[in-house]
């Protein structure tokens, strides 16, 4: 044992092929992120609003993506991506990574517009907004933790995701985790350990954010002091994909 | 003008009125709905029916054989066929000799009988029809195999657009000559063994969740609210931490040179460094670690909502402690214990990275299965077929799950 340095974080950011990864991966997740977050959240007000024939079953589609286990995902996306010409680019992999975002964000914004009262949006309406303006000055405000903690999951989601990336992303577009998984199989160098320390920090932030906009959601909704606590559905359903 | 009509027509009008705007929002929210529908159709549900497609496609004769093929239909598949389609063959071998088209053609009849590439190509390559010779001499002539009906057979079987071929694989079994499906023989019956292996190592996995996750989230849901909350970052942190680092983790203590064999030496309970990763040992206990938050919060969730009264009753009415829990606590946590134990079922069964990074061969998946089809050997319709039959086990079974505990309360929704 010699001591403690930072040398393996020098060079984790001293190699082009780790920061280019990670500099793909800080490209990649939010860009499919605000896709995942502006379908996502349409959908599930449109969801809460509307009832039609044939509901239960459009949501377990829309959600299904969860389910399926990720590596049939992935190769019927490489397999019908290719022949289009998205496989090997940014947006084949921007769109695959939203898609898996996407239920993430439907499960958690409509959980939280179930607990929405809409007569607060048709009281602004009545006093002269229209609806558009109804949204963003009242709906947005109260039910926008619920909207983080949707756009939380579904970057997580992409941040972390390997499989999909294996199949669709060319050398040029390695993601972090993609750089880990060939790293982890070579054999385990200490820039991995690097590398997986700066993931742990970050894991450790999203969670604390997510717990403070969990406690915002509760004291809005007047659940914070009550003895059941609204199980984590969300939370639940990260970390599907992985593995 | 129009008002005063309207104002005739007294309430029907009124009521109509109501209705139409009450469809247009409604239509309004549908339409909301229809952006997220069309990106997940071109995102995944039409990539996956196509993938499902492809466990059933059989292009690759008809593209390199089409006369062949179409000659072939009129056949009765009892005789040696007709000059005609020996000339419609020998016709496609000359239009195709190179071509790649011939190639996939032979890898396809390849699969179904060993061998038959070489029968194929070499046919392609010599066929060389003297003048006066008909096409039938001249291809029995550098191959015999044609003088077989099998090998007509054969040809005519794959000159359907759909074939059973790659599911019946998938199942081990075969189709044979006259129709008659079959077990595969033992040494190519190698899927039903990886299909099980899935089954028990996702059944083992759940087990064991269940068996640490049970009283973890019994201890969460008893203790103060304090106390839990600081027990409940301890199992949500490694849930949001990358699954790559924990597995990466694994690695470390787990080798031979690693801290737990270094201690367990030390403390001298073993003399030689146990082997605990890269086998069937570590695949466990990594896949049991990344799940087990999936048991613990469905199960905290009810067992949160189980009323202590119902347990003080039975004690007061003289249950010893075990017999209250066992007889009142416990039954009112099943459905968290169905909740958390199918879904963990669910996900292990699609699991290939943990396999794939901790596991010797012998720990792969049926995912692990289906990339390799796709990655090492491009046999797409093969990767298809285990994609199809994992699926369906996997919606069998999240229908069940979907039905009695509701995965994305969504399925609840109601209008308010």
């Amino acid at each position: 044992m010699s001591g403690f340095s930072l040398r393996w974080y020098e060079e984790f950011f001293g190699s082009t092929t780790w920061t280019d990864a990670l500099k793909n991966s800080l490209i990649i997740s939010p860009l499919a992120t605000l896709l995942a977050v502006v379908l996502g959240t349409l959908a599930a007000i449109g969801l809460t609003r509307a009832s039609f024939p044939g509901k239960a079953l459009l949501v377990s589609i829309l959600i299904s993506p969860m389910v399926v286990p990720v590596v049939i995902s992935g190769v019927a996306i490489y397999l019908f991506f290719s022949p289009l010409g998205l496989s090997g680019s940014y947006l084949g992999l921007v769109l695959a990574h939203a898609m898996l975002g996407v239920p993430f964000v439907i499960t958690t914004v409509t959980a939280t517009l179930q607990g929405f009262d809409f007569n607060l949006a048709r009281a602004a309406s009545s006093l002269g907004v229209g609806p558009v303006g109804a949204f963003f000055k009242v709906t947005l405000p109260i039910v926008g933790p619920g909207i983080v903690s949707g756009a939380l999951f579904a970057f997580a989601t992409s941040f972390d995701e390997v499989v999909v990336t294996l199949f669709l992303a060319s050398p040029e577009q390695q993601t972090l985790p993609r750089k880990m998984f060939s790293g982890i199989r070579d054999n385990i160098s200490p820039t991995i350990a690097a590398a997986a320390t700066i993931l742990v920090l970050l894991a450790t932030a999203l969670l604390l954010v997510l717990e403070w906009q969990r406690r915002r959601t509760e004291q809005m909704r007047g659940t914070a002091g009550s003895a059941v606590r609204p199980p984590r559905r969300g939370l639940l359903r990260r970390r599907m994909f992985e593995g | 003008m129009s008002v005063a009509i309207e104002m005739d027509g007294g309430v029907p009008n009124l009521k109509a009125r109501l209705r139409r705007a009450e469809r247009l929002t409604k239509l309004k929210y549908i339409g909301l709905i229809i952006p997220l529908a069309l990106f997940l159709l071109v995102t995944f549900l039409w990539p996956i029916g196509s993938l499902l497609y492809r466990a059933v496609a059989n292009p690759e004769v008809i593209e390199a054989l089409p006369r062949t093929t179409q000659a072939l239909r009129g056949w009765d598949g009892e005789t040696l066929p007709g000059d005609d389609v020996f000339d419609a063959f020998a016709g496609d071998l000359d239009g195709n000799r190179r071509s790649p088209v011939l190639a996939g053609a032979a890898k396809r009849l390849n699969m179904e009988e060993p061998g038959f590439r070489s029968v194929l190509i070499n046919t392609a390559r010599k066929l060389d029809r003297q003048p006066g010779q008909s096409a039938k001499d001249a291809i029995l002539a550098v191959e015999p195999r044609w003088g077989d009906v099998s090998a007509w057979r054969l040809v005519a079987r794959n000159g359907q657009l759909v074939t059973p071929f790659y599911i019946l694989s998938a199942l081990d079994l075969r189709i044979t000559d006259d129709g008659a499906i079959v077990r595969a023989p033992d040494d190519q019956a190698i899927y039903v063994e990886i299909l099980l292996r899935t089954l028990w190592m996702s059944v083992v996995v759940t087990a064991l969740c269940m068996l640490l996750g049970y009283p973890l989230a019994y201890l969460l849901a008893q203790v103060s609210t304090g106390t839990g909350n600081l027990l409940m970052i301890l199992v949500l942190l490694p849930f949001w931490t990358s699954v790559l680092v924990r597995v990466a983790a694994w690695i470390v203590l787990l080798q031979k040179e690693g801290p737990i064999n270094k201690a367990m030496l030390a403390l001298g309970l073993i003399t030689e460094p146990l082997q605990l990763v890269f086998n069937r040992f570590g695949v466990y206990i990594a896949m049991v670690h990344i799940l087990l938050p999936f048991v613990v919060l469905p199960l905290y969730a009810v067992m949160k909502s189980i009323k202590p009264a119902y347990v003080r009753a039975a004690i007061s009415l003289g249950a010893p402690p075990f017999s209250a829990f066992w007889k009142i606590y416990f039954p009112l946590s099943l459905p968290g214990v169905g909740a958390g134990g199918l879904l963990v079922f669910i996900l292990c069964m699609g699991y290939y990275i943990t396999p794939a990074l901790l596991g010797s061969p012998r720990e792969q998946m049926a995912s692990y299965f289906v990339a390799f089809y796709t990655n090492e050997t491009i046999n797409w319709g093969m990767a298809a077929a285990l994609s199809a039959v994992l699926l369906s086990a996997t919606m069998i079974l999240y229908v069940i799950y979907a039905r009695h505990f509701g995965p994305a309360r969504a399925n609840q929704i109601t209008p308010r």
